[in-house]
């Protein structure tokens, strides 16, 4: 889990019956939505094309304004200020990022700061911490937008938003032009971002596998603006509320669920780690305690070799007999829906996994994958947790 | 009857009376004005602006088009709107009479080449704005180079060519108003022999010179929307450049 | 009101090269000898040049930020502007004298008008141009659309805008020649003393030609100060 910073200006957000009515159309764009977005957290919003999340999300700082309802940021209606007055207390991050082509990144950057009369000293500084914050070189600051790549554009675009310090922050597909490489990785940063910011977020994604990765709690939206669920990633993953959110999570959502932990945190099977020449009534005693039928031949630093053969186990001591090697060896650190992919591609049951050092640590397999799934969740992993370790 | 409201309107009343009946000139002796006469120049002026208008589109069109086609005319597009721009018609007219002497024939080579930069220009771009991916499947198809200039390229191009082509008609047809320079008598007659016409003479052509070329204006901007293709009038260009991805007031059915 | 006699066709024969000169050919030493006559036209032509072009910037400019808010206005003003750039000059001269009489006044309101549909629909395009997910993200900081449009869409359309200047400034050079038949001067009056007379022809129209590419490099040159975010791409 993530540290509560000491720093941290971060808000809680509450939508409390927002309703968006278009002029002429029949249904709402936003029905009915309230939820409640505790703060320093990452609520997604999610769902299919016309489902209404980005149109929530402008209704936040009144990009778009709200027809019924209210939207209560710290508490205060979004309403009783006015709007330019309310936006530049919120960060804002869209797809095709806005720069200013005209100014420099500084300037840029500088965008809110400038509004709300900082000095130029004061704002130097700043732009300097946050150029430094998005792993950007100083003298970024004074090139122009046209000059950078798209990756580094959506990163000036992050520090633009958070010049200021806002409580929250609103962004809408903010990876969504990037390429995946480089979306994953923007991704990844951005979550170690926010474990030492702590920021109270709305972020709109399409991509349901994006949502699970970012958000600390999603909020599915279906069409007509309605919320279908709204909840942590493993809680969706592992209870829908409804036929449309299964389907919308996908029918692989099992594996999802994976995506979220690593080897080490599930229960592994015991394996007995034996070494050429023990005696054998010491290596039969072991194997009678492990979780596998099979002995696992290690080196001198327990570094896994192979299965051993019944033969090895025959004479006074064991000798270096392998039935098969110890592939697939998968580590404590390796994400489990990874490790399953290398169990499913090789021809054993078992897999071995070892710890940093590579010595054995124990034994992954189906059945110890299945375990996992069925069991119910200590804790509720996110993806940054995943990040942060 | 007519006559007491035209009065009214002082030298205006006076100069479409100098229209429609004739009168002594003010040096006298010649009767001057009236329908017969001022249909007369304005036979002239539409000869020498259609044939002008004719010729520099059969010159610059075909050759627009090709250079567009191939992508190769950026410089000489921009060039020519250029150069078109800064020489003033009066002086390329004088040029021309004092180079190579007065008469129809001048007159109108100084036409074609004030119409020329328009025409290649408007041509130039407008092929140059059929989409890329257009004219790629259909080479893909198969289509040869001449075969595409014709079936797509021009006939989505034509809205594009006929702007060109109203730029050019009201510039040819205001410049042929100063063609009596060269001995040519069209409706800048008048205007140019005050001696003769006075000024009531000068304002009665001048409206007529108006008039006339509004006329062609509102002629060509009708032309060209109707030679605009319906699907290319439902997809407005510009506002497509300006569309992305979520939603403004005004599309309340996206998310 | 008579207008200005302005059809003599008298071959000027002022002192020097007097065999070039009756002969009609082009004569260096003639243009070396009497080039102080073009200097006031061009002055004066500089001035119909100018003048009317800033003046239509800046009717065209009020115009622009109004017709930003209510879009309705567009249209209109295209519309009517349309109809003024249509008239030829020449008569355009002769329709104003009756209201304002014979001499630059008329010259420049006729001339004014000619600019303001370039001008108008540059300065529109261009802020029109400004891509919409800038000016989304402009508002989404907290500029209010005041700030939105003097900040961030007025500078983005400097390019736009400059194009329209240079080719008012063009159209309008080529114009002021024909301003002599509203009883102001210019070059074009200079080359209608002796219409026939090829050095001066070619003296004064090549002031002219020169006078335009002169402008237009200035205002390219000042587009180009204006814009350092253009010259630098990645």
């Amino acid at each position: 889990m993530g540290d509560q910073s000491d720093r941290s200006t971060a808000e809680p957000l509450e939508f409390r019956e927002v309703t968006k009515r278009y002029p002429g159309a029949s249904k709402p764009a936003v029905d009915k939505l309230s939820l409640e977005v505790p703060a320093g957290e990452i609520c997604v919003l999610v769902g299919p094309s016309g489902c209404g999340k980005t149109t929530a999300m402008r209704m936040v700082n009144r990009m778009n304004e709200i027809t019924s309802g209210d939207i209560l940021l710290g508490g205060r209606s979004v309403k009783d200020r006015k709007p330019a007055e309310l936006r530049r207390e919120i960060g804002y991050v869209i797809q095709h990022i806005g720069l200013f082509p005209h100014w420099t990144i500084a300037e840029n950057i500088a965008t809110v700061p400038k509004l709300q009369g900082w000095d130029k000293a004061r704002i130097a500084a700043r732009v300097e911490e946050l150029l430094d914050l998005i792993g950007l070189p100083a003298d970024t600051s004074s090139r122009y937008p046209s000059q950078l790549s798209g990756g580094q554009r959506q990163r000036v675009g992050v520090a633009r938003a958070l010049a200021c310090d806002p409580p929250v922050m609103l962004m809408d597909e903010p990876f969504g032009a990037i390429d995946p490489i480089n979306r994953e990785r923007l991704q990844n940063e951005f979550l170690r971002l926010q474990a030492e910011l702590r920021k109270t977020i709305v972020f709109v994604t399409h991509d349901i596998d994006e949502a699970i990765k970012m958000g600390d709690r999603i909020a599915i939206l279906q069409e007509g603006g309605k919320l279908a669920q709204y909840a942590p990633p493993a809680e969706l993953l592992m209870y829908p509320a409804s036929r449309f959110v299964e389907d919308f999570v996908g029918s692989d959502r099992a594996l999802k669920r994976l995506a979220l932990q690593r080897v080490r945190d599930i229960d592994l099977w015991k394996a007995a780690a034996i070494r050429v020449g023990t005696p054998v009534t010491e290596a039969r005693a072991e194997l009678e305690d492990a979780d596998v039928p099979y002995g696992m031949l290690v080196d001198d630093n327990g570094r896994p070799k192979g299965w051993l053969s019944d033969r090895a186990m025959t004479g006074e001591r064991v000798t270096d007999d392998v039935r098969s090697p110890a592939h697939p060896i998968v580590e404590l650190d390796d994400v489990l829906r990874d490790a399953l992919a290398d169990l499913l591609s090789s021809e054993t049951r078992y897999g071995a996994v070892v710890d940093k050092n590579g010595s054995l640590a124990g034994v992954l397999s189906l059945e110890v994958i299945q375990h996992f799934l069925h069991a119910a969740p200590a804790a509720s992993p996110t993806g940054a947790d995943l990040i942060s370790e | 009857m007519i006559a007491p409201g035209l009065a009214f309107l002082g030298d205006f009343g006076e100069a479409i009376k100098f229209i429609f009946q004739e009168r002594e000139s003010v040096s006298g002796g010649v009767q001057i004005g009236g329908i017969p006469e001022l249909a007369g120049f304005t036979a002239t002026h539409m000869y020498v602006s259609l044939a002008a208008l004719a010729i520099a589109a059969v010159l610059a069109i075909p050759l627009a088009l090709w250079l567009g086609h191939l992508g190769r005319g950026d410089f000489i597009a921009t060039a020519t709107s250029n150069v078109g721009r800064a020489v003033p018609s009066l002086a390329l007219l004088a040029f021309f009479i004092s180079f190579v002497g007065l008469g129809y024939t001048n007159v109108i080579a100084v036409l074609v080449l004030l119409a020329i930069p328009p025409l290649i220009t408007n041509t130039y771009v407008g092929v140059r704005q059929v989409d890329r991916d257009t004219v790629d499947a259909a080479r893909g198809q198969g289509l040869t180079g001449m075969e595409i200039v014709r079936k797509i390229e021009l006939p989505l191009a034509l809205p594009s060519i006929f702007a060109g082509m109203r730029t050019s008609a009201v510039n040819v047809v205001a410049t042929a108003t100063i063609a009596p320079l060269a001995n040519v008598q069209t409706l800048g007659e008048p205007i140019i022999t005050p001696q003769t016409y006075g000024f009531v003479g000068q304002l009665g052509a001048s409206i007529l010179v108006a008039v006339i070329t509004l006329l062609v204006d509102f002629l060509f901007a009708r032309l060209q929307r109707a030679v605009t293709p319906e699907g290319v009038k439902l997809a407005r260009p510009a506002k497509a450049r300006r569309r992305f991805s979520f939603p403004t007031k005004r599309s309340p059915k996206q998310a | 009101m008579i207008g200005l006699p302005i059809a003599q066709l008298q071959i000027d024969k002022p002192g020097g090269a007097d065999d070039c000169v009756s002969s009609n050919g082009f004569c260096p030493e003639w243009i070396a000898e009497n080039i102080d006559r073009y200097w006031t036209p061009l002055l004066e032509h500089v001035y119909l040049t100018v003048a009317p072009v800033a003046i239509g910037f800046a009717i065209s400019l009020a115009l622009a930020i109004m017709a930003h808010r209510r879009r309705w206005l567009t249209g209109p003003v295209i519309a009517i502007s349309g109809i003024f750039f249509a008239i030829p000059s020449v008569a355009a001269f002769f329709l104003l004298q009756p209201l304002t009489g014979l001499g630059y006044t008329t010259a420049m309101v006729a001339l004014v008008s000619y600019t303001l549909l370039i001008i108008f629909r540059n300065i529109t395009d261009g802020l029109r141009n400004v891509p919409a997910e800038t000016r989304d993200a402009a508002l989404g900081q907290g500029l209010t659309e005041r700030q939105v449009l003097y900040r961030v869409e007025f500078p983005m359309a400097v390019p736009e805008i400059m194009a329209g200047l240079r080719i008012a400034t063009s159209t309008t050079v080529g114009l002021a020649a024909l301003a002599v038949f509203a009883g102001a001067g210019g070059l074009g009056a200079e080359i209608l003393v002796d219409k026939r007379f090829k050095s001066n022809v070619v003296v004064a129209g090549g002031l002219a030609v020169l006078l335009a590419a002169a402008f237009d490099l200035m205002i390219l040159g000042a587009q180009r100060a204006m814009t350092p975010w253009r010259r630098s791409r990645a």
